[in-house]
């Protein structure tokens, strides 16, 4: 999908600039930008650098496994058809919690092992379970503690207080991960 | 709210250190470690950025996106959405690069702390890469048929972002 709307963008950019009459604009436009593009990275290196060291303690330091013990209790609401104990919930809960502490790379691999598992308790193999459902709508919901790139863009772009936003972020993760799940319940008792 | 906000890094900064150190961690090897990654990642998203960027650039300079924008107008500013952020809205659950290349420039030509720097940076920052996250999941493991998964997470997305549009002053 990305294909086609990059090639769109591009496209229709120029044909559109031909009749605003704004062509040159336009191709200066695609100078400076890629020049942008290399500037954004390089002033994001620092603090990018920064915390995927602090993380990388967290992680080595067992917070996951931690996080885990302590949010697992939730899956006897959240995933009712996945037998307790079963690996499956281990895999779900370490991918969730690796997600809130902003471990990006651990969570996905945590998360791929936890789709494996629940696709092994799957009676029907090419539908999403009710389970699968909750955990990929869990995952879209992007629960964090600490949204780390916007902290990042904001300090670089000259931001007085780059970390004033969290409390909003927090406020938009939680609402629309509440409404996923409440949907999800609800979508899943309409089908039994 | 502010004060929440800023001790929320302090906080963990000084705590997942602390937390090392009592782990018995060498805490600064480990960091570097970390802080290796990092680099390797931001090096490999720069074709992307790039590519992503001019292709904002040249929608936006050539007033393409300003008509986009006017069209949605009357959808987007009944739910509260500022049409300076529209672009982002729609491109967030689409593409993370896209999405940070946008909010990157507009929260330069806002300003960070201004109104629409603020709810940019707070969209970006609420919700995740739907389709690509919903692709790879569901992908592995060979799964065609993903029944209500994604209209009702691109209806969450669009919740958080109508609920930081809102909220934010």
């Amino acid at each position: 999908m990305l294909n086609y709307i990059w090639a769109g963008m591009i496209i229709i950019g120029f044909i559109i600039s031909l009749f605003t009459g704004r062509i040159e604009h336009t191709v200066n436009a695609l100078l400076d930008s890629a020049q942008d593009g290399v500037r954004l990275v390089i002033s994001l290196l620092g603090i990018m650098c920064f915390w995927c060291g602090i993380m990388e303690i967290a992680n080595a330091s067992g917070m996951v496994e931690k996080l885990t013990k302590f949010i697992k209790p939730v899956s006897r609401i959240l995933f009712k058809n996945v037998p307790e104990n079963h690996p499956a919930l281990s895999s779900i809960f370490m991918n969730i919690s690796a997600n809130i502490l902003g471990l990006g790379n651990a969570s996905t691999p945590l998360g791929l092992k936890a789709m494996e598992d629940l696709q092994k308790i799957n009676k029907d193999k090419n539908t999403a379970s009710d389970d699968m459902c909750m955990f990929v709508l869990l995952n879209t919901a992007s629960l964090q503690i600490i949204p780390t790139s916007i902290i990042a863009i904001r300090a670089a772009a000259g931001s007085s207080n780059p970390t004033d936003i969290i409390v909003y972020i927090w406020l938009g993760s939680v609402t629309a991960c509440l409404f996923s799940i409440i949907l999800c319940k609800v979508l899943s008792k309409k089908r039994k | 709210m502010k004060y929440i906000s800023t001790m929320v890094l302090p906080i963990a900064v000084v705590g997942i250190i602390i937390y090392g150190l009592r782990q018995r961690e060498k805490v600064f090897d480990v960091f570097l470690n970390g802080a290796k990654q990092g680099i390797e990642v931001s090096i490999r998203i720069i074709p992307s950025i790039i590519g992503i960027m001019v292709a904002i650039g040249v929608f936006k300079a050539s007033g393409a996106l300003d008509i986009f924008t006017k069209i949605l107008n009357p959808v987007t500013s009944s739910l509260g959405i500022p049409s300076e952020v529209t672009s982002l809205a729609l491109m967030r659950p689409i593409s993370g690069s896209a999405s940070l290349g946008i909010v990157s420039q507009t929260v330069n030509e806002y300003g960070p702390d201004s109104k629409i720097g603020k709810i940019a940076s707070a969209i970006m920052g609420c919700t995740e890469t739907t389709f690509y996250t919903v692709a790879i999941y569901f992908g592995s493991v060979g799964i065609k048929n993903i029944r209500y998964v994604l209209p009702i997470a691109l209806l969450a997305d669009l919740l958080a972002v109508i609920v930081v549009c809102n909220i934010i002053r």
